[in-house]
């Protein structure tokens, strides 16, 4: 009698779907347990799909060529031969929530896919069935991750059971206010949604749904709570106007020239007056003996020029000690959403770009894979087409650590702004040289800059940040940077 | 357990993968290898090893290829020297040929690295820093695996030699367009089977690149191909580029790099 449902595996993190490049099996076929059943193929990796158990496979429900997300029920295995005759009468024994094995069994389908409602319920029908089902549901995931902003697929990327519900229903989750983390929704925000009238497509299931033991019909987390407050997430820009203090208004006078700003000035002054309102800046500040960079710099900048045609700047080594310290204390490459610290798998550093008509920030993605050569062409290749407005929209995104140098115009050190969602940023001040004195009183000149850390101390307390820049220091001071060139 | 979590900065130790340098392998052949070393990795009768050859002239198609996107029939490839084969690796349409290193590890993903994207981009990163290596930056386009270089490497110095024949006032006016913008020099496409890894890479060191004008590589169309022998000079040797490659994975994939001797 036993049945077993074979799915569509999770073979990554950010794997949403797979399709079934070949059966290697056909129904009828016996299979032993672990031994290969189908192929699937995603983003240039073909994957085979060992049986989850022994028996005979008893039908195949998605195709060949066909798209479904993950966990959806591709196939199933009946214990013995003898079984797949009756499989059509029985309800799958194995399975672990109602609703998957319900799937068949419904006359009429609510999820707006326009199948035909067939009352017959054989076999080859519900393979039909499924089908459109399964590929609307697809279309629907691949568009979200298409356009969808990093909030919405955060909280697009909820459970399966809560996909499936909601695939169900037509219900499109990005929709409804998620409470769970990160502003994902729960199973009990789309319980309550489809309670609080949702689209109201299907009577019976909306009776069903809530009957699941695990899931109470009244709310008993303090979802409400957190609800009204919009669930403040870092990540969401700044609306409309209000972000922009009142500003006083000015009588018409022909001493004054009025002008619009840019878009980007706009956004600038909206990033800044935000992140101002958002983190609570505080500002450490550390001399740095900058001897080892000058002088690695001085003995290896012919040759380099020579070999690369450009030249070795100093923010590379910023970069590099940046890395390195990011890797040894990782609360500073976090972002705040809501309640929850978010630490950041990759190390995308940013750094400043200052402009004639402005200031951009582009991102060097895993600056962690980059040697110090990698780096200096790196930035100097975003720095060129920064100045050239040649930078594509993913360059300028996902950045989880700022560097910035307001030193190559004189400033000892300044005091830099936050970029949101980021929890800390870096001033480099000017190189200059200054008197010394040793620890055996000896007085001596040495390249000096005082660099500044601002830092978000709703997350990141004085201690962390402090060690934070002696791990930075202590790289710039000792680092053999010959050796990494 | 417990006294060993104690001591924080004894680092796990990391285990061995051993390269095995292949030189020339006919494409059947290393298919037929690869093969062999899954199951006997999947009994557990080796450990992770990663292998490193070059094919003869070769055009594979992978589980998503399409027939368009192999320019000549099959008769007229053999007769310059080209073979044609289908494989069970992901991907599109493929070249491989002397002078391009290719990489196939047979490595176990489990326990902690069952994740088919982070493999890829794994993979991606060992390459990026390989290139890195020899002073080239190579980056990832989203959406497109593989590891690409901007134009704007190769253009430099091909510039010099062209701003002379451009004497038209048009051309000095006109801003800087770049129109295909980044070439692809490393392909990625490959098979896993119970989280047992085969296929790779290939990465253009010293290729000669109009063989893949026979093609269209991963039916990318109007996409430009390059090598690592294009863009540094002089060109390295693939045995120099397969010895960063090892390096490079040993780094990425923690893994204890050490050489074994050839099949």
């Amino acid at each position: 009698m036993a049945k077993t449902d074979v799915i569509m595996p999770q073979m990554g993190e950010s794997i949403a779907e797979g399709t079934i490049t070949k059966w290697l099996k056909q129904p009828g076929d016996s299979v032993r347990r672990d031994e290969p059943l189908f192929e699937i193929s995603t983003d240039k990796v073909d994957a085979e799909i060992p049986s989850p158990a022994a028996g005979v496979l008893a039908e195949i429900k998605v195709g060949e060529g066909e798209t479904v997300e993950v966990n959806t029920v591709v196939a199933a295995i009946a214990d013995s031969a003898d079984e797949v005759s009756d499989a059509s009468g029985d309800k799958p024994a194995k399975s672990d929530d109602g609703d998957k094995s319900d799937n068949g069994d419904k006359p009429a389908k609510s999820d707006g896919g326009g199948t035909p409602a067939r009352a017959d319920g054989s076999d080859g029908d519900r393979a039909q069935e499924k089908q459109p089902a399964a590929a609307t549901a697809g279309a629907g995931a691949r568009t979200a991750t298409a356009d969808a902003s990093k909030d919405e697929l955060r909280r697009t990327r909820s459970t399966p059971l809560v996909r499936r519900i909601a695939a169900e229903k037509g219900i499109d989750i990005s929709q409804i206010q998620g409470t769970g983390i990160s502003g994902r929704v729960t199973k009990q925000d789309l319980l309550e949604y489809i309670e609080a009238g949702g689209p109201a497509v299907s009577p019976t299931r909306q009776r069903e749904a809530p009957a699941e033991p695990s899931a109470p019909a009244t709310p008993s987390a303090p979802a409400p709570a957190a609800a009204p407050s919009g669930a403040p997430s870092s990540y969401r820009s700044p609306t409309g106007p209000t972000i922009l203090p009142p500003s006083p208004t000015f009588p018409p006078d022909a001493s004054e020239v009025v002008e619009p700003m840019s878009t980007m000035r706009k956004k600038i002054a909206e990033h800044m007056v935000h992140s101002k309102r958002t983190s609570a800046h505080v500002h450490s500040i550390y001399e740095i003996d900058c001897s080892n960079i000058m002088n690695t710099r001085a003995a290896v900048q012919r040759e380099f020029v020579q070999r690369h045609g450009q030249k070795l700047t100093v923010t590379p080594f910023f970069v590099k000690a940046a890395v390195e310290a990011l890797r040894a204390i990782p609360l500073l490459n976090a972002s705040i959403d809501g309640d929850n610290i978010v630490y950041k798998k990759s190390i995308n550093i940013g750094v400043a770009v200052a402009l004639e008509w402005g200031l951009i920030v582009p991102v060097i993605h895993n600056a962690d894979e980059l040697s110090l050569v990698g780096i200096n062409k790196r930035v100097a290749d975003l720095a060129n087409r920064a100045r050239n407005k040649q930078l594509k929209p993913e360059e300028v995104q996902g950045g989880t650590f700022t560097i910035t140098n307001p030193g190559i115009f004189g400033s000892m050190f300044g005091t830099p702004v936050i970029n949101q969602p980021q929890v800390a940023i870096l001033g480099m001040g000017m190189v200059e040289k200054r008197v010394r004195v040793t620890k055996d009183d000896a007085i001596v000149i040495k390249p000096m800059m005082y660099s500044c850390i601002s830092y978000d101390h709703r997350l990141v307390d004085g201690a962390v940040a402090d060690q934070w820049m002696i791990h930075l220091k202590h790289t710039l001071e000792t680092a053999d940077f010959k050796a990494l060139l | 357990m417990a006294t060993q979590m104690s001591k924080t900065t004894a680092p796990a130790i990391r285990p061995w993968c051993d390269v095995q340098n292949l030189g020339v392998v006919p494409y059947a052949r290393g298919l037929e290898l690869q093969a062999e070393l899954v199951e006997q990795r999947a009994a557990n009768r080796i450990g992770d090893r990663l292998l490193l050859l070059e094919h003869p002239h070769v055009i594979t198609m992978g589980r998503d290829s399409h027939e368009e996107n192999v320019l000549l029939d099959r008769e007229r490839l053999a007769r310059r020297g080209v073979e044609l084969h289908e494989c069970g690796r992901g991907g599109d349409v493929t070249y491989h040929g002397p002078g391009q290193l290719v990489a196939y590890p047979i490595l176990d993903l489990r326990p902690d690295r069952c994740d088919l994207h982070r493999y890829v981009r794994d993979l991606e990163s060992v390459l990026i820093g390989v290139l890195d290596d020899f002073g080239v930056l190579g980056h990832r386009v989203p959406g497109r695996t593989g590891v690409w270089v901007r134009r704007a490497e190769t253009a430099a110095r091909s510039n010099a030699s062209s701003a002379s024949e451009s004497s038209g006032t048009v051309t000095e006016i006109a801003p800087k367009v770049e129109m295909a913008s980044e070439a692809k020099v490393a392909a990625i496409g490959v098979r896993v089977s119970r989280w047992i890894t085969s296929h790779g890479i290939a990465l253009n060191v010293a290729t000669d690149l109009r063989y893949f004008d026979l093609i269209v590589p991963c039916g990318l169309t109007g996409s430009a191909v390059t090598s690592l022998g294009q863009l540094v000079q002089p060109a390295p040797s693939v045995a120099e580029v397969g010895a960063r490659f090892a390096a490079h994975f040993g780094r990425v994939f923690g893994r204890r790099m050490r050489a074994v001797g050839s099949a």
